[in-house]
């Protein structure tokens, strides 16, 4: 019914479209002159890894299933009403929502400051991007390899050996510690992913127009006011753009605490994502698993529906 | 030599660095070099672990436990880098992820690409309900599908296989999105020329339309190849066996059997951010413009 409904325009467009792309009527249509030959192969795919995981991924969640897909019993909402007074639950939502609060704002800020850099100075390019982008290309797995190496060996790990060489020996268990360890984790993100905002700041900051320094420069305005009055100002689109982008990435976060902490100590720093691994993948729970998924990706989409809706009204005010 | 200078900025491309080419080459300032100074501290600061990563993998096993910290061991060695060679895990890893990011690669451009052409230049029945559904799908995160796409591969019986790991990467919306923004201010007149003189839509996509959208097509091959080389999650889940995986899941899984052999663990991973270093050192430029690209038009 729905689809006969949606469907109604197109034959008007079809045969427009086809009049106005083949002068030669006579010529027989082959099967590559259908428009749904070019559509068919990536929604094949489409259909197969995301439509429908997505539908069954609903259907599973309402299901006692475990991960081999047998002894899968109808159960309603149950799971949802379990995972909402699972207090894990909650717990690891915190985890991945102060995550995602300490992560975007350095993320945003330094990436901000390091294309300013780079951008005012317009020299060796090449080296910004090495040393701040390319650690963005490194795989997760050698990152935080490196990272849990680096900082996890009391006494002779670079971050304690670093602060012996000042004078001091803290003794932080910097992934041990409940106090440090989402900070630890939070600092290996920024080394790792910093780059991309630099990368999106600079292109955004290439493209403002010379001609309005150069005014701003007749009229007296010095490095700071430019910055302050022009600079910042044309960037806010892109700060916006950055900052939901960031946010939608940092929730997202499993590979980091899996391979640094395993979600330690104490579950402290275990986010949502691994939770729902663990539930689906090594506690065979795979309906309730889905449960989990459904909820944390009703916060997902309520971050990326609301900023939309944010801009705008920002918008709307600025033009008023 | 001042004058040298300015032709080659001057000469530079406008859209590409308007703020260089509109203005003249700033002067070394006060102000300037205490910015220069900050951008070489920080850049030391990024450079510092991977150099550690370095320094640590050349030394010999027993000194990289030592403190007070030196960066040269005892003696320069290349033994860990020999040792973790001959255990062989690593080059079959390596093998694997070139061959799903490639395979990914090529799929998902071709796919993309026809699809998005599909939808900007041709018209049937549905079309306009299919791009809705591609539309809503940039809004769902893979990561929320683990658990059905993982019951749906049991299904298939394609776990542990390179399709388990490439399938659910190849249809990406927001790559679609991208590429059906591009062709849309491709001038239709460059088409509608080859209609007269004959050419199907097959051809004219195969010849007119994808030779002109070289660029972004790099860019969203350059993004969905990073992408896949360095995904974590979904080859974690869907191998199992240690000959399947693919470099990061390889590595990470092999740690444990590493123990506290700091060179050796150095070393492998070393080997396995050299590849798209590599690559980033010859293709900065086409890189950096996909990231920016794709990024930007990513919403």
């Amino acid at each position: 019914m729905t689809s006969t409904t949606a469907a109604a325009p197109t034959p008007v467009a079809k045969s427009a479209g086809h009049a106005a792309g083949r002068p030669a009527r006579g010529v027989r249509r082959k099967w590559t002159e259908h428009g749904l030959v070019f559509i068919a192969p990536f929604f094949l795919v489409y259909a197969m890894f995301l439509i429908w995981p997505l539908i069954s991924g609903l259907g599973m969640s309402l299901t006692s299933e475990n991960i081999t897909g047998s002894g899968g019993e109808f159960v309603g909402l149950d799971n949802y009403a379990e995972a909402v007074r699972d207090p894990e639950v909650w717990s690891s939502l915190w985890n991945t929502v102060w995550f995602t609060v300490l992560s975007t704002v350095p993320l945003v800020v330094v990436g901000l400051v390091l294309a300013l850099l780079a951008h005012q100075l317009q020299v060796v390019q090449w080296l910004w991007r090495l040393s701040w982008f390319a650690p963005f290309l490194l795989p997760s797995g050698v990152v935080c390899l490196l990272f849990l190496n680096m900082i996890l060996p009391s006494d002779f790990g670079l971050a304690d050996q670093m602060l012996a060489a000042v004078g001091l020996t803290p003794e932080i268990g910097w992934l041990t510690d409940e106090r440090y360890a989402m900070l630890s984790i939070v600092a290996t993100t920024v080394w790792w992913t910093v780059g991309f905002n630099f990368l999106l700041y600079l292109a955004a900051l290439q493209a403002i127009p010379a001609h309005l320094y150069e005014a701003a420069e007749l009229d007296g305005a010095g490095a700071w006011n430019r910055l302050l009055h022009i600079t910042l100002p044309m960037l806010r689109r892109t700060t916006g753009l950055v900052v939901v982008l960031q946010v939608l990435a940092s929730l997202k976060i499993f590979d980091q605490v899996y391979i640094m902490t395993g979600g330690g100590p104490d579950e402290s720093t275990r986010p949502i994502l691994q939770y729902v691994y663990q539930q689906g993948f090594t506690g065979y729970r795979i309906g309730y698993a889905s449960a989990v998924s459904y909820i944390f990706f009703a916060l997902i989409l309520t971050v990326s529906l609301v900023q939309p809706l944010l801009s705008r009204r920002r918008a709307e005010e600025a033009a008023k | 030599m001042s004058g040298s200078a300015t032709v080659t900025t001057r000469s530079a491309p406008r859209s590409e660095r308007p703020a260089e080419a509109g203005g003249r080459r700033p002067r070394w300032t006060r102000g300037r070099i205490v910015l220069l100074v900050v951008a070489l501290l920080l850049t030391a600061a990024w450079l510092l672990p991977l150099a550690w990563a370095v320094a640590t993998s050349l030394k010999p096993e027993g000194d990289t436990t030592k403190t007070p910290l030196s960066w040269i061991g005892s003696r320069v060695t290349f033994d860990a880098y020999s040792k973790v060679w001959e255990s062989g895990d690593l080059m079959i890893w390596l093998m694997n992820s070139a061959y799903i990011s490639v395979m990914t690669t090529l799929l998902t451009v071709v796919t993309c690409a026809m699809a998005a052409y599909g939808f900007t230049r041709t018209d049937f029945r549905g079309r306009r309900l299919l791009y809705g559904l591609v539309l809503a799908g940039i809004m769902v995160p893979p990561q929320v599908l683990i658990a059905p796409l993982f019951r749906e591969m049991v299904q298939l019986g394609l776990v542990d296989t390179y399709w388990g790991v490439i399938l659910p990467q190849v249809a990406v919306p927001a790559m679609v999105f991208i590429l059906v923004k591009f062709f849309e201010g491709v001038p239709r007149e460059l088409e509608e020329a080859a209609f007269v003189d004959g050419a199907g839509r097959w051809r004219v996509f195969w010849t007119i339309v994808i030779p002109l959208s070289r660029p972004v097509l790099a860019a969203v091959a350059i993004f969905t190849f990073i992408s896949t080389w360095n995904n974590f999650l979904w080859p974690f889940l869907v191998t199992t066996d240690p000959g399947g995986m693919t470099l990061p899941v390889g590595l990470v899984n092999v740690q444990s059997t590493f123990g506290v052999r700091y060179a050796q663990i150095m070393a492998s991973l070393v080997i396995a951010g050299m590849p798209l270093l590599i690559v980033f050192a010859f293709f900065q430029r086409q890189i950096v413009r996909g990231i920016a690209h794709t990024g930007l038009a990513g919403q």
